[in-house]
């Protein structure tokens, strides 16, 4: 071991090195505006504080990797330590980043030995059979709670924005956990189909009159109709070429929507969308002429968190349909044949499956799904414009079906959940806070390659779980 | 002996831009056979086999199933093939649904009766009766399959955990279970050790004779063809060089000249 000690310094040295020559143009220089031209500002003790945090980080992450538990944990704790003192750093970065560094020495160390122990116990039959109890009650437990949320003492308007936001996003993935996890189509696309199921509900409500509820199913068809329109010319293709095509497919319809001007309003977009009824009755402080409010309906006075919480309840009944539709359709012939399509399509025609069809109706269902999840989002936000379907969102979607583990209904909640959540939680960090959620993605890429919950429960069983030890 | 032959292959070429696979090969398969086409590497054999499992579309030729109806294989779609005129296949180089468990690999072989049971998904959704009887009748039938080939056991681990010999069985197992009439085996022997092997034989005996589906078999391990088939259809270079009972194409000097070449290869 001791042999090895001058070329683990040497290694880390090097890192230092680069980080340095890296973070000198990047931290050390800043240039800044006198009013007679630039003049430099030089930040040479953060940069050095940086460089040396980055020589004992690869250190210690190089005796983790050599198996020197303790003195890792050891120089972990102490990094952690002294990001976390009260010294006079020149930038409160700094600290996060000491903390930081000092966390992951400790995870790097700790993970190895985590893993094998959770391995051991998973594979013991008392191990086992608690795990299967804990997996039984965590959906159920989960459910409880979201159920009970809006009356819980901390839902203020924002935790319950928050919460109506994270819901969309974990219907969304779910919508699309049935193309990309179980079909295996790789869809870049599918923020095509919520603009289509948004637009459909802002139409056909402004100019028609359509209340939410009886355009809430012609959204999810159009959707559909939609969704086939994308899966004839992309019968033939896979993987990449898949998922170009229908990123292309996605920029379409936002560019459609952009130009298209006497249709959709243009980049304008399309505002007093009426939000969503309950019996007739509208949640507003006034009602507009013949109908009623909900305050006048049910006798509760006004208030403006009604509102909310009444889209609480929409997007989770939606977002349960979802998920219980995607449940049952698994154990069914056609989801079944999603599967083994994503497993091999060869197979699947040598079994008489048709692939055309099966795929078609993978894409259809998937984007009928995103289409109510669209009108739901246009009644909520009561304006929408073609900015709101960007590409991104198609890529924050995926990333949650993906990070979740492709095909598991929970892992989109836990992704959705750290995804949406992350980001609004730690907004106080400005502008780090993208940073932490980069780095959260490439932590669970590291420890989790095949997403939070790749395990992937049988649709069928033949011989019974054993219950218990 | 029945007169009516289960499949009848006539004229068959298929050429690949300026490369001949297949040129002109006919001939039959019995229903309630086994029929073995064997010859040396490339000389067509998977390419016939792809053809009549609609896989490959023939440049020339004639395929007819024969049973109630007749069906002309040459002019149905890749799915339909297994489909309509239930001819189910195995690949050479094993094709399972490796993430879904052994008795989900039996379930989707049984799609289309499935399908037409759960009213395309509809009373599926719905949870209705008639759909839970199909799928317990389909479970019921892949159980039976399972204790044929001994996997009963294994049918809630993924089947791409399975031991190389157990995947090829279950292979034929999930192709059974479509229900066809022609099951055509694309080297099944390959890679297995002569216990399996020995086993395998009784199951496509018992297939056979049981179940009483033909079968088209491929084969390279002699130990099988020669013991098992009931006829046998060599191919050389994508020509038909000998056709007929097991023994007399042993002896047949064109067959061991295909094989082992000629001294000075004054044949070629």
């Amino acid at each position: 071991m001791e042999a090895r000690l001058p070329s683990m310094l040497k290694d880390a040295a090097m890192t230092a090195l680069v980080a340095a020559a890296l973070g000198i143009f990047i931290v050390g220089f800043r240039t800044y505006d006198v009013g007679k031209g630039l003049t430099f500002d030089f930040q040479f003790v953060e940069l050095g504080i940086a460089v040396v945090t980055i020589f004992f980080g690869r250190l210690g992450l190089q005796l983790a990797s050599v198996g020197l538990k303790w003195p890792a944990f050891l120089l972990g704790t102490v990094l952690g330590a002294i990001g976390a003192a009260p010294l006079r750093l020149p930038s409160t970065f700094l600290h996060w980043f000491i903390v930081l560094a000092g966390v992951l020495i400790v995870l790097r160390t700790i993970w190895p030995w985590a893993n094998e122990t959770m391995a051991s116990v998973r594979q013991s039959p008392r191990g086992a059979a608690y795990g299967r109890y804990f997996a039984k009650w965590f959906g159920a437990g989960l459910l409880a709670l979201a159920i009970l949320m809006p009356f819980a003492p901390f839902a203020d308007q924002k935790t319950m924005d928050l919460a109506v936001l994270i819901l969309t996003y974990v219907m969304l993935g779910w919508g699309l956990n049935i193309v990309v996890g179980l079909a295996g189509l790789l869809d870049l696309g599918y923020v095509a189909f919520y603009a289509v199921g948004a637009y459909s509900y802002a139409l056909l409500s402004t100019q028609y009159g359509l209340g939410f509820w009886s355009v809430l199913p012609l959204a999810g068809m159009m959707a559909a109709a939609f969704g086939l329109m994308l899966g004839f010319p992309v019968l033939r293709l896979r993987g990449d070429y898949l998922a170009i095509v229908t990123m292309g497919f996605g920029e379409i319809i936002r560019l459609v929507l952009l130009n298209w001007v006497d249709l959709s309003n243009g980049p304008a977009g399309i505002g007093s969308i009426p939000g969503p009824t309950l019996f007739g009755a509208v949640f507003a402080e006034t009602a507009p002429a013949g109908k009623q409010t909900f305050a006048e309906m049910t006798g509760i006075p006004f208030s403006s968190n009604q509102r909310l919480i009444y889209l609480y309840y929409i997007i989770l009944m939606l977002a349960l349909v979802t998920n219980f539709f995607t449940q049952r359709v698994r154990r069914l012939p056609v989801g079944r044949a999603w599967e083994a399509l994503r497993e091999d399509e060869t197979a699947c025609k040598a079994l008489g499956i048709n692939p055309t069809n099966t795929k078609l109706t993978a894409f259809a269902v998937g984007a009928m799904f995103a289409g109510f999840a669209g009108s739901f989002f246009a009644a909520k936000q009561r304006f929408i414009s073609p900015e709101s379907f960007t590409f991104i969102e198609s890529a924050i979607i995926l990333a949650i079906v993906v990070l979740g583990g492709m095909g598991s209904q929970i892992g989109v909640v836990l992704a959705a959940v750290l995804l949406i959540g992350l980001p609004e939680w730690f907004r106080d960090l400005g502008a780090y806070r993208m940073v932490v959620f980069g780095l959260a993605m490439v932590l669970i890429m590291v420890f989790r390659p095949r997403g939070l919950i790749a395990h992937r429960e049988p649709s069928v069983r033949l011989h019974p779980v054993r219950a218990g030890p | 002996m029945t007169a009516i032959p289960l499949i009848e292959v006539e004229h068959l070429t298929m050429r690949f831009g300026g490369l001949v696979a297949v040129d002109d090969v006919s001939f039959t398969a019995r229903p309630r056979e086994i029929t073995a086409i064997i010859g040396p590497n490339g000389a067509g054999k998977t390419t016939v086999f792809n053809c009549i499992t609609g896989f490959y579309k023939p440049t020339v030729g004639r395929l007819t199933l024969h049973g109630e109806p007749n069906y002309l294989l040459e002019q149905m779609l890749g799915h339909e093939v297994a489909q309509k005129a239930r001819v189910a296949r195995t690949f050479q180089n094993i094709r399972l649904f490796p993430g879904m468990t052994v008795l989900e690999n039996l379930l989707v072989a049984q799609h289309n009766k499935l399908m037409r049971a759960s009213g395309m998904s509809i009373y599926g959704l719905l949870g209705l009766s008639r759909y839970r009887t199909a799928e317990a009748e389909a479970v019921g039938k892949a159980r039976a399959w399972l204790e044929r080939i001994r996997l009963l056991a294994d049918a809630d681990r993924p089947a791409g955990e399975l031991p190389y010999g157990a995947q090829r069985r279950l292979e034929i197992a999930r192709a059974m279970c479509t229900d066809p009439r022609l099951l055509c085996l694309d080297e099944p022997a390959a890679g297995l050790n002569p216990r399996e092997s020995a086993e395998l034989n009784e199951l496509l005996v018992s297939i056979r004779d049981d179940d009483g589906v033909g079968v088209l078999l491929i084969e390279h391990d002699m130990s099988v063809v020669m013991k098992i088939s009931n006829h046998v259809v060599v191919l050389d270079y994508g020509r038909k060089i000998a056709e007929g009972a097991p023994e007399a194409v042993r002896n047949d000097p064109s067959v061991i000249r295909a094989y082992l070449g000629t001294e000075d290869g004054a044949d070629a």
